[in-house]
């Protein structure tokens, strides 16, 4: 995903950008409000993570003006007040989502997933591969006309092999990728999920394959 | 001299204005009393004088010499109306010539009749002495009447008067006693509903106070309502101070917690990757405290003053499980909300959210990966129900009791990140919601918390 980072701590800026390019999204970096518009000008973002407290204005005025424009790209706040007046008046301006610093990524990832999900509604955003169809926001799978509903670990495990098929992924990655830190799971589990999903791509002519030593890799027979 | 300021002012307008009227009232008595008295004394005198002139006029020079006809009526307009008992004495060139010849007489007098009050016969009586002079063959002669007149009546009417006035003092002094306590009354009230204008608000309602209050009271009402703008300010700054420190220190905390994160990914040894995720452990349990902690603080001052707002409970809910969906969707949690009925209660909305939110956020937290949390809104006994079932530990049985005390957590909970003050956020809240909730476990296993909110 192309994210447009707003914040103006350079630290926290920085490190959030790294974090995020660990998972292959791009992060352009805006320190205030000013150089935000001119980034949202130029080029476009599926997400807006905006900071509230910035040198030249309040997050809120972005958030006001950003709704009446004509840019419908989803905003998430990264706030470090916690107050719930706060929360409340931030959905209110039309933020789609907001959290508080410290984030967990895991969370902000699911975040992302839930208001794209809400934000494309009905419309199907489906990506091919070999004879399969793969709706990650849905979660659906479709396999020569048959439809299968898939659980949360296994659609982000297919996702990330969809977005890179060819590419191997070691489990440890994949490890990172589908569980957030505080979840004690080993590399059998990353087995277990590719398990699963060799098992609903069974009659497609796609297949998850064992690269020994390094991982896994998404083919087209 | 300093003013006595402390005391009711009620009582001491009260007292001021019934001793002003406890003068009056004496006043008044003295007053009609002495007057009456006067009247009494001069209408007697009158009668006195007139008897003594009448007698006096009686008398004619015949032939050089006095002669005297008595007229009855002189003396009988004396005794004949009252029962006062009558005397008379007169006396030509003081010798005595008729009447009672003791009756004590008056010195120095002249043609305009003079009076005195004596005794007599061992009675209290009032004499009215005149004389005139004659011509007379012996030469000038001095003709002296003395007419007197018991003074029993008399001192009765001027009893009677006296009681009179007595009474009217009285009377006047009940009467404005009741004027008195009315006018306190009066002149305290608009303090009173001033008090409790202001006695009656919130801690948070500070706007000025625009009830109309008498003149007098106009510059009490604005130093409280400049009081109030300050407080108000003061408040504000303290609330942008609390917002400013905590975003000081959640953004660092963020920094860490980010770069924490880069270096569990980049960190390959098991045992340096355990000491990162306990660093990144222990800034979510600081960060959770402090947001917990505000929150408390949040729910103590609005629970102080609650409001009453209508809240659709069914709505509430879903859109509480739709903001949890991405939590739940890490855990692989399936959350099933079922509301069966539209519920509506009464009651503060952010409260109530947050109390919800917190029962689904330890739900999500302690559930198991991969099960399922089953949310069920109800009727029943006259109350709403929220019951929230899930398939994670549960709560130990030894333990129930206390978890919702303050910084209480369960001892199977102290690998989840937690801050000990969720369920008692929750509790605070249900309680000023005249609510309640209660804690037990699944047969199947897992926890059960059950919210019910008077409808």
């Amino acid at each position: 995903m192309r994210f447009l980072l707003i914040e103006d701590n350079e630290l926290l800026a920085n490190a959030v950008t790294e974090r995020l390019s660990l998972d292959g999204h791009i992060i352009d970096h805006a320190n205030d409000l000013s150089t935000a518009w001119d980034y949202t000008a130029t080029s476009s973002y599926d997400m807006i993570l905006l900071d509230i407290m910035l040198p030249d204005g309040d997050g809120r005025k972005f958030l006001e003006q950003h709704r009446m424009g004509k840019s419908r790209t989803p905003i998430i706040v990264l706030t470090a007040r916690s107050e719930v007046s706060d929360r409340v008046g931030i959905l209110d301006l039309g933020a789609d989502d907001y959290m508080i610093k410290p984030i967990d990524f895991s969370e902000l990832e699911a975040r992302c997933r839930a208001v794209l999900r809400r934000r494309a509604g009905a419309a199907r955003n489906t990506m091919s591969f070999g004879d399969i169809e793969f709706d990650a926001l849905a979660g659906t799978l479709k396999i020569n006309d048959n439809e299968i509903k898939l659980r949360t670990k296994e659609l982000r495990l297919l996702e990330i092999f969809v977005n890179a098929p060819q590419q191997i992924f070691a489990k440890s990655h994949l490890l990172n990728r589908l569980f957030p830190f505080d979840v004690e799971a080993s590399e059998n589990a990353i087995e277990v999920y590719v398990g699963r999903l060799r098992k609903h791509l069974g009659d497609s002519n796609v297949s998850i394959t064992t690269v020994r030593g390094l991982g896994y890799k998404l083919e087209c027979v | 001299m300093r003013p006595n300021v402390k005391g009711s002012i009620r009582q001491r307008l009260l007292f001021m204005l019934l001793l002003s009227t406890a003068a009056i009232a004496i006043l008044l008595y003295v007053v009609v009393q002495s007057v009456a008295e006067q009247i009494t004394q001069e209408s007697q005198d009158n009668i006195l004088a007139a008897s003594a002139i009448s007698i006096l006029d009686s008398a004619r020079v015949i032939d050089g010499e006095i002669s005297i006809d008595l007229p009855y009526s002189s003396l009988s307009m004396l005794d004949s109306v009252t029962d006062e008992r009558a005397f008379y004495a007169i006396h030509l060139n003081d010798e005595f010539l008729s009447g009672y010849a003791d009756l004590p007489r008056i010195k120095n007098l002249s043609d305009i009749p003079t009076f005195q009050s004596s005794a007599y016969l061992g009675e209290d009586i009032r004499i009215a002495s005149t004389r005139r002079s004659y011509s007379t063959l012996e030469g000038q002669a001095f003709l002296e009447v003395s007419v007197a007149q018991t003074l029993t009546g008399l001192n009765q009417s001027i009893s009677r008067v006296s009681r009179l006035s007595l009474a009217i003092g009285f009377g006047f002094f009940l009467v404005s006693m009741i004027v008195a306590l009315l006018i306190a009354q009066s002149t305290i009230r608009p303090l009173h509903s001033l008090t409790e204008a202001v006695s009656r608000r919130g801690p948070s309602d500070l706007r000025p106070v625009t009830a109309p209050v008498p003149t007098e009271m106009t510059p009490l009402v604005a130093s409280l309502n400049s009081l109030m703008i300050r407080l108000q300010n003061s408040l504000s700054r303290s609330e942008d101070f609390i917002a400013e420190a905590a975003h000081r220190v959640r953004t660092p905390m963020a920094i860490v917690r980010t770069q924490a994160e880069v270096t569990l990914r980049r960190v390959e040894k098991e045992e340096n990757r355990q000491t990162v995720r306990e660093m990144i452990r222990a800034i979510d349990e600081s960060s959770r405290t402090a947001g917990q902690l505000l929150d408390y603080a949040m729910v103590s001052f609005r629970t102080d003053d609650l409001a009453k707002e209508i809240i659709q409970l069914d709505a509430l809910l879903a859109e509480i499980v739709d903001r949890l969906a991405p939590l739940s969707e890490l855990r692989d949690v399936t959350i099933t909300l079922n509301t069966p009925e539209k519920l509506k209660i009464v009651g503060d909305q952010i409260l109530v959210q947050n109390a919800i939110q917190n029962v689904l956020d330890n739900a999500i937290k302690y559930s198991d990966v991969d099960t399922e949390i089953s949310i069920l809104l109800i009727c029943k006994n006259d109350k709403a129900n929220i019951i929230v079932k899930d398939r994670g530990y549960g709560f130990d049985n030894a333990e129930m009791r206390d978890l919702l005390k303050r910084f209480k957590r369960g001892q199977n909970a102290q690998q989840v990140i937690g801050s000990g003050l969720g369920l008692t956020i929750v509790d605070d809240i249900m309680g000023a919601h005249g609510g309640a909730i209660s804690l037990s476990n699944n047969q199947e296993g897992g926890a059960c918390v059950h919210l019910s909110f008077p409808l």
